[in-house]
């Protein structure tokens, strides 16, 4: 083990992180069977030192480990990998906290919880790779584990199913990384990424031009941009709910990650084209990812294509930075890439405490149908608490964070009036329009969310017997949905640590974030273009309940409650059938946006006395998933077809197999062996 | 100081808000030949609300019980960002479009939400109806509203609401009748919604509302009413600020100009009320779309000719 210029206390802290988690793999896989959940316990420990250090900005190191005689792994710490290192741990706390008392979907808990522990450990070497090697290996290994944690859990044929779409994706993706990867290290003749960005800046236009075409649609996968999208809301669901927060609150950022590590550090994001590119997949696939999210009924498919969303809202503000990078505005880029990172860590936070919410609500009431949920804020009062908190924070609503983020975004969306060309005026602030309406449609789709599950009164019978979570699943939500409060109010905490990446760009962040943790705190956007007072917001808010409440106890008094049942038409009892459903809900923008959803509707009645005595009326409504169907079926049938003409050379005969070698090593020999 | 101006604002939207519903109420009953009620109408309304008891439906949780303080909250707060008769510039990061809008979108989830909550069919259509209106509105209310922002070169309400010949360009003008369409949309009027109705096939904000009573609905009705002075106060401070004043002085004029504006505009929403019908449901999208190209061409026009 070498380490260059560091002292040995440098490595102690990071090491010893990986110390806690390698024996929380051994406890998991030596406890008794009813104790392995208590290695959840020893991962959250692992994850709190790595969040202090990451938060403390402790975490700097370069280390290269000898992993053969051939080549070594080389890491490093310190810039942009740290800032999702940061948002790695404090996901990670709180999400083996909620593990430790997390029983539904875990079928084989040892080796979920092994699993789920490399995960991590994965996603750690992922942001601190520091050579195209270990990179693609990390990267590799973070794909294959959550494969395994995506199909460990039932063995029916929808999990194999869901298991090959999340396979071919996510090394389609891989395939397209490592093209790009390696271009770069071929042009560098080194794996060094430090080698690497030192000469691509001499290439031509169109080799980085490729370099980026390849690395968004890598990333883009992992991501899940529109129309790459297909895998996200298979594979979700499909993990149990722990991974699923782990792997839409922090994996799919690594598809962030790669875009940024590309574009922006590697590449210098000098071109304008490239910013208009994820400008606008950006665009589409916040729209598209909210719609689609609407019109589910199954909790965490909603989730999931709510992350499509998300991933597109970041990328509206990268794109920003990097047509503001590509005009030679460097201080405008960092402002949109501070708010995209800024809204990195937000999504992390809330959808990793909603799939947390879902995954507690799936194991008392046993159904992802949220048809069959409601009523359950009487039951759960903490969980169906915890949960509308972060159904707040997504929607953007101040004083959370995610209103903090998108009021960023929507401040580099339309200073792109600052931008020379007027294609890129109208379109970043078109942008903004699109970022108000994907706003506006994930208030409706929270809203039914939250209140078709929580509210109202219960439509099943396990949902009228629902039980709160136990303590350690109520402690691990209650982490993000504090954080989602804190870093509403005070946005200066996010904002030095993102002037802490050092990105080139980024250099101009300090500025606006100055003065940022004292409670008159403002954020200024460059130029005087405007200012945000989180706290004064929050005082606001807070201080208007304070004398709403005050002045109506001291004028008036209290008020009399008479209880009583809902007004019912006079038809004599209200049931749980006669509620608005989630399905209802959405009907009247299913209606509207026909053209998107193409939905299809098959209504069967049947009569005990036709036309008058119905005796049973089913209803049955779907959506045409127009990706699937016109851009991924015709690919599909194409690879099957040439599969099938490939078939003809397999003969099955070794003899032949052998000829194959042969011919092919004579025409090598011939090709190179001059 | 900049805080005491801005309660004081705020207060006064508060308090102005019941007078501008009695009065637009008077115009539509002379415009329909009735007599009509006093001006003063709504005040004697909430206060009759206010002292009566409440019937609370048995199934309702705490989000029953929380939303009209919450959506009272936020209306007041976001009154205090809006610049009414004094415009100190936007000191302290208050006055920001985009903090208005989103925290009165605020009080709409909550609202939405007590909807849903007593498990009655009407609210869950009422919260349907509005987060489907509200999604068509967002958009091109923005719109509207960036374009005004990036003629003033901030979305600072404070630094829009200053004096220029923009006032009177085409631009200014396309955005302004898209706001008023939202304007329109967002206080649940006619062709949009009809305030006056409690038929099930028609309501929207009624629906989500039906269950309340007593102090709660005095709550929510004179929240609705002060976003309705409060949206009106802002697109007189986007589109047409002339007359407010920058400091003390000078504010006798600005309150003279500030009522008179809110006369006409209050005027405006009364005869659209009274000269339009109210559309089917699914014809919104032509409505709202077709104010969503006026704000998009607003901009595009701006941008172009520079103003």
């Amino acid at each position: 083990m070498t380490w260059e210029g560091y002292t040995v206390g440098a490595l102690i802290s990071p090491l010893s992180v990986l110390v806690i988690f390698l024996a929380g793999i051994s406890a998991s896989i030596v406890l008794p069977g009813r104790l392995v959940r208590y290695s959840y316990g020893l991962f959250a420990l692992g994850a709190a030192v790595a969040s202090v250090l990451t938060f403390g900005n402790g975490l700097s190191f370069d280390i290269r480990l000898p992993v053969s005689i051939f080549f070594s792994m080389h890491f490093s710490a310190g810039g942009l990998g740290s800032f999702f290192c940061l948002v790695l741990s404090v996901i990670a706390l709180s999400v083996s906290i909620y593990s430790i008392g997390y029983t539904a979907d875990m079928d084989r808990p040892r080796i979920q919880a092994v699993l789920f522990s490399l995960f991590i450990i994965s996603m750690y070497a992922v942001f601190l790779s520091a050579d195209v090697l270990t990179f693609l290996i990390s990267w590799e290994v973070m794909s294959l584990v959550s494969y395994f944690l995506v199909t460990a859990r039932i063995e029916d044929d929808d999990s194999h199913r869901t298991g090959l779409i999340y396979a071919v994706m996510t090394h389609t993706g891989t395939a397209a990384i490592i093209t790009s990867f390696l271009m770069m290290a071929a042009a560098a003749g080194s794996l060094e990424f430090d080698a690497v960005r030192s000469v691509l800046s001499e290439q031509s236009p169109l080799f980085r031009s490729m370099v980026f075409v390849f690395a968004f649609a890598g990333f883009g996968t992992k991501a899940g941009i529109v129309p790459l999208h297909v895998w996200l809301p298979e594979a979700h669901p499909a993990a149990p709910s722990n991974a699923s927060a782990l792997m839409s609150g922090v994996m799919i950022k690594s598809g962030i990650y790669g875009i940024l590590f590309v574009a922006v550090d590697l590449l210098g994001a000098d071109t304008a084209w490239w910013g208009w590119a994820v400008l606008v997949v950006g665009a589409v696939s916040s729209i598209l990812g909210i719609l689609y999210a609407l019109m589910e009924k199954d909790i965490k498919r909603l989730l999931a294509y709510s992350s499509v969303e998300n991933i597109g809202i970041i990328l509206l503000a990268i794109g920003s930075g990097m047509l503001f990078s590509s005009y030679g505005m460097p201080g405008l880029a960092a402002l949109a890439i501070a708010a995209g990172l800024y809204h990195t860590i937000n999504h992390a936070l809330f959808k990793g405490l909603l799939f947390m919410g879902s995954g507690t609500v799936i194991q008392t009431v046993g159904t992802k149908n949220i048809e069959a949920m409601g009523g359950l804020i009487r039951r759960m009062p903490l969980t169906a608490f915890f949960f509308l908190t972060g159904s707040v924070a997504i929607c953007a609503l101040p004083p959370f964070n995610g209103f903090v983020s998108e009021w960023l975004i929507f401040q580099s969306l339309v200073l792109g009036i600052k931008t020379p060309v007027v294609g890129s005026k109208v379109m970043m602030i078109v942008s903004g329009a699109a970022l108000a309406m994907t706003g506006a449609v994930a208030a409706a789709c929270f809203v039914k969310a939250f209140g078709i599950s929580f509210l109202g009164l219960p439509r099943s019978l396990s949902a009228e017997k629902a039980e709160e979570a136990p303590a350690p699943m109520l402690a691990g939500m209650a982490v993000p949905a504090v954080l989602c409060l804190v870093l509403g109010v005070m946005p200066g905490i996010v904002l030095d640590r993102i002037a802490d990446t050092g990105l080139p760009v980024v250099d101009g962040i300090r500025e606006v974030a100055a003065s940022s943790l004292s409670l008159t705190a403002i954020v200024r956007t460059p130029g005087g273009f405007s200012a945000l007072s989180m706290p004064v917001l929050f005082l606001a808010l807070a201080g208007s309940v304070a004398v709403l409440l005050i002045t109506l106890r001291v004028i008036i008094g209290r008020a009399e409650v008479r209880k009583a049942d809902v007004w019912d038409c006079g038809i004599g009892a209200v049931t749980p059938r006669m509620q608005y459903t989630a399905t209802a809900f959405t009907k009247p923008i299913r209606v509207i946006f026909d053209r998107l959803y193409r939905a299809r509707r098959d209504i069967r009645i049947s009569y005990r006395v036709p036309p008058f005595f119905v005796e049973k009326l089913t209803y049955h409504s779907e959506i045409t998933p127009i990706f699937e169907k016109w851009l991924y079926r015709p690919i599909i049938r194409a690879v099957g077809f040439i599969a099938r003409r490939i078939q003809l050379l397999q003969s099955g005969s070794l003899h032949l197999y052998l000829g194959y070698v042969l011919g092919t090593l004579i025409i090598l020999l011939l090709v190179w062996g001059r | 100081m900049e805080t005491v101006i801005a309660a004081g604002q705020a207060v006064l939207l508060v308090l102005c808000a019941p007078l501008l519903q009695g009065m637009i109420k008077k115009i539509k009953a002379l415009c329909q030949g009735r007599r009509g009620f006093g001006i003063l109408q709504p005040y004697r309304d909430l206060h009759r609300l206010f002292i009566k008891d409440m019937v609370v439906a048995r199934s309702a949780s705490w989000i029953f019980h929380a939303a009209p303080y919450i959506v009272f909250a936020s209306t007041v707060a976001a009154a205090l960002f809006v610049p009414v008769i004094i415009n100190r510039g936007g000191a302290l990061g208050l006055g920001d479009i985009i903090v208005i809008v989103y925290t009165l979108a605020l009080g709409k989830f909550f609202t939405a939400l007590a909807g849903l909550d007593t498990g009655t069919a009407f609210g869950g259509e009422g919260s349907s109806r509005e987060m489907t209106v509200g999604l068509l509105v967002e958009p091109m209310m923005m719109l509207a509203v960036f374009t005004a922002a990036v003629a003033a070169g901030s979305t600072n309400v404070a630094l829009i609401s200053v004096p220029k010949s923009f006032f009177l360009s085409p631009a200014n003008v396309l955005a302004f009748v898209a706001f008023y369409i939202a304007v329109i949309a967002e206080t649940g009027r006619i062709p949009v919604d009809n305030p006056d109705t409690h038929l099930e096939l028609t309501m929207i904000h009624e629906g989500m509302i039906l269950e309340y009573s007593g102090r709660y609905l005095a709550l929510i009705e004179w929240s609705h009413w002060i976003k309705q002075i409060l949206l009106l106060t802002l697109a007189a401070d986007l589109f047409f600020p002339y007359g407010i004043a920058a400091g003390a002085e000078g504010i006798v004029f600005a309150s003279g100009a500030w009522i008179l504006k809110m006369l006409l505009l209050g005027t405006a929403l009364a005869l659209t009320e009274s000269s339009r019908v109210k559309l089917r449901f699914f014809k919104l999208p032509a409505l709202l779309g077709g104010a969503f190209v006026l704000s998009l061409l607003s901009l595009v026009t701006f941008i172009v000719m520079g103003k």
